[in-house]
This record gives structure tokens, C-alpha cells and sequence, in this order.
């Protein structure tokens, strides 16, 4: 089984470090991973996005051309991504930010006001994290706890506090998607 | 928990060249293989090594040089433009018999070209790009592990040998991030510096020189001719060849670095569909695992070569097969990387279905 | 009265017994033998590693009891950088015609003027590519007939001739630059001095030193040892003025 994600937005809007919490958490259960961000001129005028391949046989290309999933934050990314989507491919994207919506009737389309419920839960900077709990909601590369374990990888010393908020937004990303 | 990290492949390199005893190196930027230098700049003065940012690939090179003539380990690491800068000091580096060890990440080219993966290097590699009569040992890893663990061995070869060995990457490699586990660790206080290096005589009865002069013909092609009685013992000894579903295959795809990894998922679609279908992956390109390739020779109806290059390696399959079975080729250039399922395309339009 | 006469010259310890392959009246050989004076008298020879160049002295390190390596053109400098990061305690110098530095390997000394590492070039400007045939140089003055600029250079054409150590010493990484001139005994002891400076720059870790030194080239110059002597006297040095431009304290 393979599962793979873009995840695409502004520098600064996590979108790197959540592609790396699928990563670790992956390797976690002893899966395959890879891990690849876009890079060079490709990466100034703000915009990041990283490629995620979990996997339980050795992965050929860490390369999507045809992504089975995206998650993205904003109309830049969703406008790039939208088309390259697998058929029937699922697309998570922040209806805070995005006020398009898509034009392809073959996706499994979530439009979740992200940065709404962030800022409810009491800062924008949870964002990626709902994204991502929505993102989990539909589909399973990795468990819950494997992905909570990478967060306590990722957020040590004072950041440690962080970790409670940042389960949270990711349940209520999933919270979502089970409510639809 | 195993001991894997999750780590990006150019930083991955660099860790693992510092776990083979590396304690020097010298660069200058260039994408992608950037986060090399970076993290060299942050972990040697750790390790009791130094970082020296360069002013130009043409002084990295032959401040490594520099370094190489006093027996230390020492690399450094660029990418597809700046390794053409090197070639210089690599010529130099060869002729006067010091080991190190060059690391390119490959770019789409020719010129500026892109930041893309890319083999297209792969004739400077294997073939040539300075003057003169001389080769590297070119070592192709197609993961981040691999690449840790054949840095390893690229040290050991180089101070072997006296040699460049080279160790050809690809933008993926040295961007993406897989777990890695580094496995050995060189304790650099049992590496003895060796006698020929030029450290001061200290007490030493006779000076030492490193040149790659020799301005009488005769003897300078005596000198050739030891260089080239160890290219020869290279050849006979060090060639390495992964071999992957080849026990019962009727057809083998030949790749190496990036491209093999790939081709391994095409491998896997076309057993599926019951096409005995392997692959060939050489490790080291030079030497190039000619005789590895030729023992499929009366037993494979025919091979595909792959590659992120214009029919570079496949001049090495053609010069080992000659037309001992039926030779395909498919590659993309400039940075395009092929899918699986497009190389499968590949293989069944110019083999039928393979049955 | 045979037993009790001083030695007052001989052969230093560092010099290869071997006999140089310069042309009569080249001063490549006073340079030779003054880096080799310094080196027994400094008590360096079991440390140093001289970083030949590529030119008339590319079979430097013949004359020398020394190790030494011979450096690509141009890049005796990044060179001598990566032998003198490995082993810091050792004496590391580069010996580089004018072609060499301020031509080919123009980057290469100025990063390591500007870097400041203590490491040593002995610069020996004689205004032409003496190895080559005598082709025009960087330093080759205007008016100056090469096989290159068979009409005497012109600034038009070929720029101007560059100062090497007065450039240099706007850098702030060096610890000692200075022109000295091989063209008569008192200049020669004035030299020996600058060295001694700038190879005790090194020393002391002080920092990066060079000594540019004005040489001659007989053979392309068509003139004989005598009248090269005078042409650098005449000629040369009015554009290259002999001095220290540059003495950080704590250099001797």
C-alpha cells in the first residue's frame, strides 16, 4: 500500500513541518517514507510545498506527478495542484483563505475553514495542523498515535506546551471531516 | 525504536562522510546539494575538523588538493556546473596520486541548465573532463542510506588507491528526506597519516614531493603506466552490481542512482503482470560491472537501458553486449524524471509485452 | 692560520645540492636562495612545505630540502590554504610568478590575502610570462614589447599594469605586504629583511604575508644580465615603487 500527499501554502504556514510529522511518524511504524520539498528559485515569493510518500514496499519516486492527495492553504497552491490531482484523488484545502472552489467533479473535495477553527482554538498557527487532522480523517497512512509521537519529537523544551493545542487542532481537523 | 533518522539526503551525506573520518572540506554554493556545506560548517568544528566556505570551485578543489597531499580525509561536494570548475584540480588530484572524495549532486544541463535531478554528467564522471590518461572510482547510490554507507567505502578506496572516488547523486537524493541509519563509525585517531604525505619532514630523511610534473616523456609515461596498473587492478576487483529479480528474468532494464530506484517499482508492476522482467543496477559506474553484465549473455532476450541522460550508460551496456542481445534505451533529460508505469511504456514498445 | 677562518658562506642546509635550471642574470635563483637562509636560519625546515607554481620556478621544489608540492596554475594559494588547515603548526609559503597571481590566480590570492591565514607567497614580478616565451603579463609595463604586445603594450588594448601588493594591502586580512627588488646587493639584503618579516608573520600567526619581489628576465627582455639589473632600476621601479604597505603590529 502506498499513500502519498502534496502539501502546498506560504513559508511560515507549517506546511513543511507537517509533510515531515507524516514522515517521522511514518518511519515510526517502520514504514518506508520520503520526505521531498520543493527547492531553489522554485521556493522564493513565499511559496513551499513538500511531496510525502509512506509506504510499505521501497518507494521508487519520491516525485508526484499525479498526487493522490493534497492539502493546501491558499489559492496559489490550489490553483498549481488542483489539476495534476489523481482521479478521484482527495483535495483538503483552507476555506478561510480559498474562496474558489473546484471546478473537477471527479475529487473528494474538503473545504474546511482551517484558519476559523484555529483561531477558535486560539491561534492561526494551528492551521496546518487542522488541515492535517482533516487530511487524516479521510485517510489512514499512519495512525493517530504514531503522528502524536513525531509531535513530541518535533516540539521539545518550551515548544513541549505546544503539544496539547496542537492535538487538539488536529482533532478537530478530523472532528470535521466526520461531521461532514 | 530503530536508530533511523529521518534526514535529508545532503545532509545525510555530509553526517556520513564525517562518520567514514572526513575532517575537511571545502565548497562553495551551489543547488542542490547546499545543505552539504551547511551542515559541514555546523558539525566539523565539532569534531575537531575544519570548514573552509571557498572562495570558487576552482579553489575548492585545490584546496582539497592541498589538504589530500597532507593525508588527511577530506571531500568536498558541488553540484553539475561547479564540478565542471573542478575538473582542473581533479586532473591534478589524479596525476599526483592523492586520494578524496567528490560528491555531485546532478543537475539537468548543459550550461546554467536547471536544478532538476539529472545523470547527465555521467560521461565527466566515468570517462573524462580533465586532461590526461586517468579515471575515479564512481560510486552510485540509489538511496540516502546507500549513499551513507557507500561513503564509507569511498574513503577506504580512496586511501586504498590513492584515487578521486566520486560519488554521484541527484537533486532527489540530496533533497528528499528518508530514514537513514548510520552504521559504522571510522575512529579517525587509528587513521595513520601516511608516509608519503607532505606534513614537514620532521625528522624525516628525505623530502617529500607531490607533483604531477614529470617533464621527460619517458618517465612520465612510465608514470602513466602505474596509474594505469592500478586502474587495472580496480577494474578487476572493485566493480559492484545490484541484481534484483535477475534469477529467472527473460529481460533485465539496466539503471543506476535515481533511475534504478524507479525502475525496481517497474520491475514489481511487470512481475505482476507476469513478465519475468529484472534489473541491473551497477553501483560503481567505474568500474563499470561489465563482466557482471555480460554473464546474462545466452540467458536474457534482451535489456533496456534507463536513464536521466542521452545514451550515456547505455554506451557503456553497448561497449560490454556489443550485439549479444537485442539493446533498448529509453532516458528524459533536462531534469524530468519518468514514472514507473512510463518506463513499463517503455520497455513494451520496444520488447513487446515480454512474454 | 686554514683551521681558525670563520665560515662566512656555504650552502644552506635546505638547499637541494643540485644546480638550478634559471637563465644566466635571472633573479629566480637570489629568490631561491634567500627563502633558503630564512628557513635554516628561522629553524623551519622540518616544517615547511613550499607550494610551487606554474612557470620558470614550476621546478621549485628540485632545489629544496624541504617537502613540497606543485600546484596547479594560479592556485598555489588555495592550495597552500588546504595544506596549512590540516597541520596549522607547519610553514607553509607559495612561491608565484606574476602570470600566476595576478593574472590566472587572481581570485585564489586575493581570497587569501583576505581570509588571512597565516601562510607566506613569495611573488617574484618580472613582467613577463618567462616560461612561456616571454608574453605579455599583467605586470608587463605599457610600452613594453612581449611576444604578445609586439607593439609595446598599450593601455587601449591591454589595460594597465597591476600593482599586486599595493591592491592587496587595501585588504585588511593581511599582516605584511611589501615590494622589495632583487637588483643589487643592498636590495638583495633589504629583501632577505622583508622576508624574514613576512615569514615571521607566519611564525607568530600573525596573519597572511607577501613579498613581491622585482625580478628580472634576461632572455625575453633581449638585454643582458647587467642592463636587466639597470632596466628594473629605471624603468620597472618608477610603477612599482619599493616599501612596506602594509606592517601589523607585532611583525619583525
Amino acid at each position: 500500500m502506498e499513500y502519498n500527499v502534496v502539501i502546498a501554502g506560504f513559508g511560515g504556514q507549517g506546511v513543511m513541518l507537517i509533510g515531515e510529522l507524516l514522515a517521522h511518524a511514518g518511519m515510526d511504524e517502520g514504514k518506508e517514507v520520503t520526505w521531498l520539498p520543493s527547492y531553489g528559485p522554485e521556493q522564493r515569493g513565499g511559496t513551499a510545498n513538500c511531496a510525502v510518500v509512506v509506504a510499505d514496499e521501497p518507494i521508487a519516486s519520491p516525485i508526484l506527478t499525479e498526487p493522490q492527495a493534497a492539502i493546501v492553504f491558499n489559492r496559489q497552491s490550489f490553483d498549481k495542484f488542483e489539476p495534476v490531482l489523481a482521479k478521484g484523488g482527495l483535495l483538503v484545502l483552507d476555506s478561510t483563505l480559498i474562496d474558489r472552489k473546484s471546478s473537477r467533479v471527479d475529487l473528494d473535495l474538503v473545504y474546511i475553514p482551517a484558519t476559523d477553527i484555529a483561531m477558535e482554538l486560539g491561534n492561526s498557527k494551528f492551521t496546518n495542523m487542522v488541515l492535517l487532522g482533516a487530511y487524516l480523517g479521510k485517510v489512514n497512512p499512519i495512525s493517530m498515535a504514531s503522528l502524536h509521537g513525531a509531535l513530541s519529537v518535533f516540539l521539545t523544551g518550551k515548544k513541549a506546551a505546544l503539544i496539547e493545542v496542537n492535538k487538539r487542532a488536529l482533532q478537530a481537523g478530523v472532528d470535521f471531516v466526520n461531521k461532514e | 525504536m530503530s536508530d533511523k533518522v529521518l534526514m535529508k539526503g545532503a545532509e545525510a551525506l555530509a553526517e556520513g562522510a564525517i562518520q567514514a573520518g572526513c575532517r575537511y572540506y571545502f565548497g562553495y554554493p551551489i543547488t542542490p546539494q547546499n545543505e552539504t556545506p551547511e551542515y559541514m560548517s555546523r558539525r566539523l568544528p565539532e569534531v575537531g575538523g575544519r570548514f573552509v566556505q571557498a572562495e570558487s570551485e576552482v579553489a575548492s578543489i585545490n584546496m582539497v588538493y592541498g589538504a589530500a597531499c597532507a593525508g588527511v580525509r577530506v571531500m568536498t561536494s558541488s553540484s553539475s556546473p561547479g564540478i565542471s570548475l573542478m575538473q582542473e584540480g581533479i586532473s591534478y588530484i589524479s596525476g599526483s596520486n592523492v586520494p578524496c572524495v567528490i560528491m555531485n549532486a546532478m543537475r539537468g544541463g548543459p550550461g546554467l541548465g536547471n536544478i532538476a535531478p539529472a545523470q547527465a554528467d555521467y560521461f565527466q564522471a566515468v570517462k573524462g573532463g580533465g586532461n590526461g590518461d586517468y579515471r575515479r572510482i564512481v560510486l552510485a547510490p540509489s538511496s540516502i542510506q546507500e549513499g551513507v554507507d557507500l561513503l564509507v567505502d569511498a574513503f577506504e578506496l580512496a586511501d586504498k588507491y590513492r584515487m578521486v572516488v566520486m560519488i554521484i547523486v541527484d537533486g532527489l537524493i540530496a533533497q528528499m528526506m528518508e530514514p537513514v541509519e548510520f552504521k559504522t563509525r571510522i575512529d579517525v585517531s587509528t587513521l595513520k597519516t601516511p608516509e608519503w604525505a607532505t606534513v614537514g619532514r620532521h625528522g624525516r630523511d628525505h623530502a617529500n614531493v607531490i607533483t604531477s610534473l614529470t617533464l621527460d616523456a619517458a618517465g612520465l609515461e612510465q608514470w602513466n603506466l602505474k596509474l594505469q596498473a592500478k586502474y587495472a587492478q580496480v577494474e578487476r576487483t572493485e566493480s559492484r552490481i545490484e541484481e534484483y529479480q535477475m534469477d529467472d528474468a527473460d529481460y533485465a532494464i539496466i539503471a543506476y542512482g535515481t533511475m534504478a530506484r524507479i525502475a525496481k517499482t517497474t520491475v514489481r508492476i511487470a512481475r505482476a503482470k507476469g513478465v519475468k522482467l529484472g534489473l541491473l543496477r551497477p553501483i560503481t559506474v567505474w568500474p563499470f560491472p561489465a563482466k557482471q553484465i555480460q554473464a546474462y549473455v545466452g540467458k536474457l532476450k534482451g535489456t533496456l537501458t534507463v536513464e536521466l541522460a542521452y545514451r550515456q550508460l547505455f554506451e557503456d551496456v553497448r561497449l560490454a553486449l556489443c550485439d549479444k542481445m537485442p539493446l533498448g534505451w529509453y532516458g528524459r533529460g533536462g531534469g524530468v524524471v519518468p514514472g514507473p508505469q512510463e518506463i513499463l511504456g517503455a520497455f513494451e514498445e520496444q520488447f513487446g509485452k515480454g512474454r | 692560520m686554514a683551521e681558525q677562518m670563520n665560515v662566512i658562506y656555504e650552502r644552506p642546509r635546505s638547499w637541494a645540492n643540485k644546480v638550478t635550471h634559471y637563465c644566466p642574470g635571472c633573479t629566480h635563483g637570489i629568490a631561491h636562495r634567500l627563502i633558503a637562509e630564512l628557513v635554516d636560519e628561522m629553524g623551519l625546515l622540518d616544517k615547511t612545505i613550499g607550494v610551487w607554481p606554474v612557470g620558470c620556478s614550476v621546478l621549485g621544489y628540485e632545489y629544496f630540502s624541504f617537502d613540497s608540492v606543485e600546484a596547479a596554475h594560479g592556485r598555489a594559494p588555495a592550495m597552500a590554504t588546504g595544506i596549512k588547515v590540516t597541520n596549522p603548526d607547519n610553514f607553509v609559503f607559495a612561491y608565484q610568478g606574476d602570470g600566476d597571481i595576478a593574472s590566472i590566480g587572481m581570485a585564489e590570492i586575493v581570497h587569501a590575502a583576505a581570509r588571512g591565514w597565516p601562510i607566506t607567497v613569495i611573488f617574484i614580478n618580472n613582467g613577463n610570462y618567462g616560461m612561456t616565451g616571454g608574453q605579455m603579463a599583467p605586470t608587463t609595463l605599457l610600452g613594453q614589447k612581449t611576444t604578445t604586445s609586439p607593439l609595446g603594450r598599450t593601455s587601449q588594448t591591454n589595460g594597465f599594469p597591476i600593482r599586486v601588493a599595493e591592491m592587496l594591502a587595501q585588504l585588511d586580512g593581511p599582516a605584511y605586504i611589501a615590494r622589495v627588488s632583487l637588483d643589487s646587493p643592498a636590495n638583495i639584503r633589504k629583501a632577505k629583511s622583508a622576508m624574514r618579516k613576512a615569514f615571521n608573520a607566519q611564525v607568530r600567526g600573525i596573519g597572511f604575508s607577501l613579498v613581491e619581489c622585482l625580478s628580472t628576465c634576461p632572455t625575453n627582455w633581449r638585454l643582458t644580465p647587467v642592463e636587466s639589473m639597470e632596466r628594473v632600476r629605471k624603468e620597472v621601479m618608477p610603477y612599482f615603487p619599493l616599501g612596506e604597505f602594509k606592517v601589523a603590529p607585532g611583525v619583525l
